[in-house]
């Protein structure tokens, strides 16, 4: 096969050099449990205080030991909305989540739902943005908690993260955000933007896949999901991973660095892509905001055809991307993104996210179009709708 | 995810496109449910056979290489014998489906079916119209007696 491009960075991504030589010590040399008392177990704990310092001081949080160590985003999602809506029982059984989160959230969410709690599901306006004053209106008396994600990983759009985090103190709730997608995009300042509690994830910044963190905010109260013994202050059992946790800290760190010439960089290729689309490709349309978005998330739809035809015909080229659309998943109903921005269902059915990373070039996105423009054509050979009559 | 199978039929499909002369399109699904189907059938009006099939569909690998089948499966058929072709059939054809692309070998035997309706439905109304056309001729002659 010819040279292959991976266009879907926002699904995962590779784990840099840098990353993986923090990592590798620590599977056969630095060994140790760092819940063990000897040298071995000092020497690991030592690694783990490392990575914990790294990412609060990439994320500006006031203290190392607000860090907690998961299995991933959708662990520390799971845990930020069922931990907190625990904890807050008293106060009430009612939380605030967007429409668009990821469904490590509205599936927590849906189990919170089963044991008797409420919870209101924000609209969102057409660019992707949370609608502040339908946000306002559902915080009620008895609200605990509010999640909205600081970047969608559908279509990019950026959240007004520090008006909802003001907001949510004016109100007295507690504010938790999804930011899997959001670091090493945009500058994550948890004091500056109000934010209590926040999700981290380490393979979609160059980090290993199966690890995360949640940041929790001292004061702030939040039940264990998992039980079983006293790492993480008593509040996340199990042994640390200590690799991941080294690479994880390390990712975050290098994340937080160059933010705005990696956007810049991002932006000339986004530009470059719409531009050569434009020659190419007629009847489409680009999902999500305008300008206020990170510059690596292109959703695009194309009239008349479908999402799973196009990701399958660019993956025999070589070319790997995925769907908006959640087709290629076990459900068959179009993503719930999309509609909640209120696109109808046969466009979001056409949707294509593409997804940069470090190592794309023009060189790919020249391949990637020419090879677009040509199965927009074939699929639309085939299709009974009319892609100009959209 | 699809097999040897799948992908050939969706990516050199044989018999996709419209059909020149048809009198008869079966049409089903939605885009609400990710998929649009378009059967045309080209059917000899005195042995009632599918001399000729065509088809078009807005959907997935799978939902494509069903259409693709069942133009394979009806040509030479008569009306009688498509309306036996069912989804196991089509599905046997392809081999192994990811089971929830199951759903695409029915909306194709759906779709079958809705062209043999058509079919009738297009005769139905041209008898309608022949028999207004000829009660008007009829009672212009008497007019003119």
């Amino acid at each position: 096969m010819e040279r292959k491009i991976y266009l879907d960075n926002a699904a995962t991504t590779y784990v840099s050099s840098e990353v993986l030589n923090e990592m590798l010590p620590c599977y056969n040399i630095l060994y140790g449990n760092p819940s063990s008392l000897h040298s071995f177990g000092r020497e690991a704990e030592a690694i783990v205080d490392r990575a914990r310092d790294r990412i609060a001081s990439a994320i500006n949080a006031k203290s190392s030991n607000e860090i907690y160590f998961t299995s991933g985003g959708t662990e520390a999602d799971n845990w930020a909305i069922k931990g907190i809506a625990h904890a807050y029982e008293s106060k009430g059984k009612h939380i605030v989540v967007s429409a668009i989160e990821h469904h490590a959230i509205l599936d927590s969410c849906a189990e919170l739902e089963k044991e008797g709690y409420e919870v209101s599901y924000v609209p969102v306006n057409p660019d992707g943005l949370v609608n502040i004053a339908e946000l306002i209106h559902a915080i009620r008396r008895d609200t605990t908690l509010v999640s909205v994600m600081a970047v969608n990983n559908e279509v990019g759009t950026i959240q007004n993260i520090k008006t909802i985090g003001k907001l949510c103190h004016d109100f007295n709730v507690i504010f938790h955000t999804d930011a899997v997608q959001a670091i090493g995009a945009l500058k994550l300042d948890v004091q500056d933007m109000e934010i209590d509690v926040m999700s981290i994830s380490g393979h979609k910044i160059y980090g290993p896949k199966g690890i995360g963190a949640l940041y929790v905010r001292n004061g702030i109260k939040i039940d264990s999901i998992i039980s079983g013994g006293s790492q993480e202050r008593n509040k996340r059992g199990g042994t640390l991973n200590v690799p991941s946790i080294a690479g994880l800290g390390k990712a975050v760190e290098s994340a937080n660095k160059n933010l705005s010439e990696n956007q810049q960089k991002y932006r000339i290729l986004r530009k470059y892509f719409l531009s050569k689309l434009a020659e190419n490709v007629e009847h489409y349309q680009l999902n999500g905001h305008a300008h206020q978005r990170v510059q690596n998330i292109l959703n695009i739809s194309f009239y008349g055809i479908e999402g799973e035809s196009i990701l399958m015909l660019l993956d025999l080229k070589g070319i790997a991307v995925s769907t908006g659309s959640a087709c290629t998943s076990k459900s068959l109903l179009p993503s719930h993104v999309l509609k909640a921005m209120g696109i109808a269902d046969e466009v979001a059915q056409g949707s294509i996210r593409f997804s940069f990373g470090k190592n794309t070039s023009k060189a790919d996105i020249d391949i990637a179009v020419a090879e677009l423009a040509k199965i927009v054509t074939k699929l639309r050979s085939i299709s009974p709708l009319q892609a100009g009559r959209f | 995810m699809y097999n040897k199978t799948v992908m050939d039929r969706f990516q050199s499909p044989k018999n996709a496109g419209s059909l020149r002369g048809a009198n008869a399109i079966g049409q089903v699904g939605s885009s609400s449910c990710g998929d649009i189907m378009k059967m045309y059938f080209k059917i000899n009006e005195e042995t009632l056979v599918v001399e000729e099939s065509k088809f078009k569909t807005f959907g997935c690998c799978a939902s494509i290489a069903c259409t693709d089948v069942a133009c394979d499966l009806v040509k030479g058929k008569s009306l009688e014998e498509i309306l036996k072709i069912n989804s196991k059939q089509i599905a046997e054809v392809l081999g192994d489906l990811p089971e929830n692309k199951v759903h695409s070998t029915v909306l194709a035997e759906e779709a079958i079916k809705a062209g043999v309706e058509d079919y009738f439905k297009r005769k139905e109304r041209a008898a309608k119209r022949a028999a207004m056309l000829a009660e008007e001729m009829n009672s212009e002659q008497e007019e003119q007696e």
